[in-house]
């Protein structure tokens, strides 16, 4: 942001909904790897997920938000022991 | 407009009676000790129904200013008070209400800071936020106490800044004296229902109040907040005038100065001992003595043009301060005073006298023996028992 210093006179206020235009993503050092064959649908990830990243549709998960996705692993964690939908990859040095 | 009424009042009492006529929308508060009856006795007001605020009682002064946080950046008309630990727990969210701009008016009872553990009146817990960019004045007396928490409301929503009015733990906090209190209309109509320019974190279309700023653009935020504490000056007098007009009363903005005109010796000083120094200032104008008297009402920003103007002609500066910076240069008064005399040509020597810590008395006898002797410079701790000349380092 190339903003002077005089155009910033009401402060730090900026329009809502500005972290979508954020890819966080890019922090990540390891990658949720979703196997949908394997997915039982139960919802807990899209729950969990702190940053909004599991993507879901009809009541059914549908994929993984890399964009914004910062390699936590609460998704993993909190797949149920039987279904193991979700795996944790490193994601290698860049 | 109708007369004030002239009432017997502390400053705890004062400070309410004032809030009560500000109609917060939201007041938080929690009372560590060392607490004052500010809150407690705005609670009241709020448990009768004499007053239609939001009253929120927090679990620590932390959480308390960061409801004012919340309630300030949605727009609402919010103040707090705090006294000495208090202060310091805020210290955190002090820079949050400043960062974004949030007009929220804290009253202040100075008091000594732990350790050793005191809960006597000096200027160590505002000090310590001195960089925290809130504007800070300090009273004199109750009377100031209670026209400045007014006025810092008109001063605060127009700057866009969080205003600090500080006042003497005890010598005003606890002192009864008799004040003019303006009829509730009259109070009304000068700072009117909300911040004329507030946030509006509730209203329709969303935004985003203090987002992450790194390295490409929080510098320029933080140049924005030193201009917006540069312009405060204007606001300021600006506030006064507006004051004067609605309450009949003419307050200094910046600094109040007697008899500096033609002194050889100038005392500097803030707060309720501003009335000791100016009788010694008086009594040494009876020996002979060419003496006189600058009050610091307003400390951030720091008046230093006000001073350079007022102390210029002087022999000799005495700084008498209720605060010490632990820095081997003395108090933060006295510092901040060298500073903006320096450069002047024949600037006045500059003695730093440090007393009244934890609420010590400071004696006219001790004032008197200080403005008859030999001034030495440097910096004095009045009052102390042992050597109270700090060598110079």
């Amino acid at each position: 942001m190339a903003t002077d210093w005089q155009a910033l006179d009401r402060g730090p206020v900026i329009p809502g909904g500005t972290s979508v235009g954020y890819r966080t993503g890019d922090w990540r050092q390891e990658r949720p790897v979703l196997d949908l064959q394997r997915c039982v649908h139960c919802m807990l990830c899209w729950l969990y997920c702190p940053d909004s990243a599991i993507r879901a549709a009809g009541g059914r998960v549908v994929d993984i938000d890399y964009d914004h996705c910062k390699g936590c692993g609460v998704c993993a964690a909190v797949c149920p022991p039987r279904a193991r939908a979700i795996r944790m990859v490193p994601e290698g040095v860049p | 407009m109708t007369a004030p009424r002239r009432m017997g009042l502390t400053g705890n009492e004062a400070v309410a009676l004032a809030w009560k006529q500000l109609r917060p929308h939201v007041v938080a508060a929690y009372p560590i000790t060392p607490a004052t009856q500010i809150v407690e006795r705005f609670s009241e007001y709020v448990a009768q129904g004499e007053v239609d605020t939001e009253f929120v009682p927090a679990e620590s002064e932390h959480s308390a200013l960061s409801a004012c946080v919340g309630a300030a950046a949605a727009g609402a008309r919010v103040l707090t008070a705090t006294a000495s630990q208090g202060l310091a727990l805020m210290h955190e969210v002090l820079y949050i209400a400043s960062g974004l701009r949030l007009p929220i008016v804290m009253n202040v009872a100075n008091r000594a800071l732990s350790a050793p553990i005191n809960i006597h009146g000096d200027h160590s817990d505002t000090m310590g936020s001195r960089d925290a960019g809130w504007v800070q004045i300090y009273a004199r007396n109750v009377q100031d106490a209670y026209d400045r928490t007014l006025l810092a409301v008109w001063v605060a929503e127009r700057a866009r800044l969080p205003v600090m009015v500080c006042l003497d733990g005890f010598t005003l906090t606890h002192s009864l004296e008799p004040v003019e209190v303006y009829p509730d209309e009259a109070v009304r109509e000068f700072v009117g229902e909300a911040p004329p320019d507030g946030y509006t974190l509730l209203g329709g279309e969303p935004i985003t109040v203090g987002p992450l700023a790194l390295p490409d653009s929080y510098m320029e935020f933080r140049r924005a907040l030193a201009a917006a504490m540069e312009r405060v000056p204007r606001v300021l007098e600006e506030g006064v005038r507006a004051f004067r007009q609605q309450f009949g009363r003419k307050l200094p903005a910046l600094v109040e100065a007697r008899g500096t005109e033609d002194a050889d010796v100038a005392l500097v000083i803030m707060g309720s001992y501003a009335d000791s120094a100016e009788q010694a200032a008086l009594r040494g104008r009876v020996r002979g003595q060419r003496a006189g008297l600058v009050r610091v009402v307003t400390f951030r920003p720091f008046p230093a043009a006000a001073l350079r103007e007022t102390l210029a002609g002087a022999r000799d500066v005495v700084v008498l301060e209720r605060a010490d910076t632990l820095s081997g240069l003395g108090g933060p008064l006295g510092v901040e005073v060298r500073a903006a005399l320096y450069g002047l040509p024949q600037a006045p020597r500059v003695t730093d006298v440090i007393f009244g810590l934890g609420g010590r008395e400071l004696r006219d006898a001790e004032l008197d023996a200080l403005l008859q002797g030999e001034l030495p410079g440097g910096v004095v701790y009045l009052g102390v028992e042992g050597a109270h000349v700090l060598e110079p380092a």
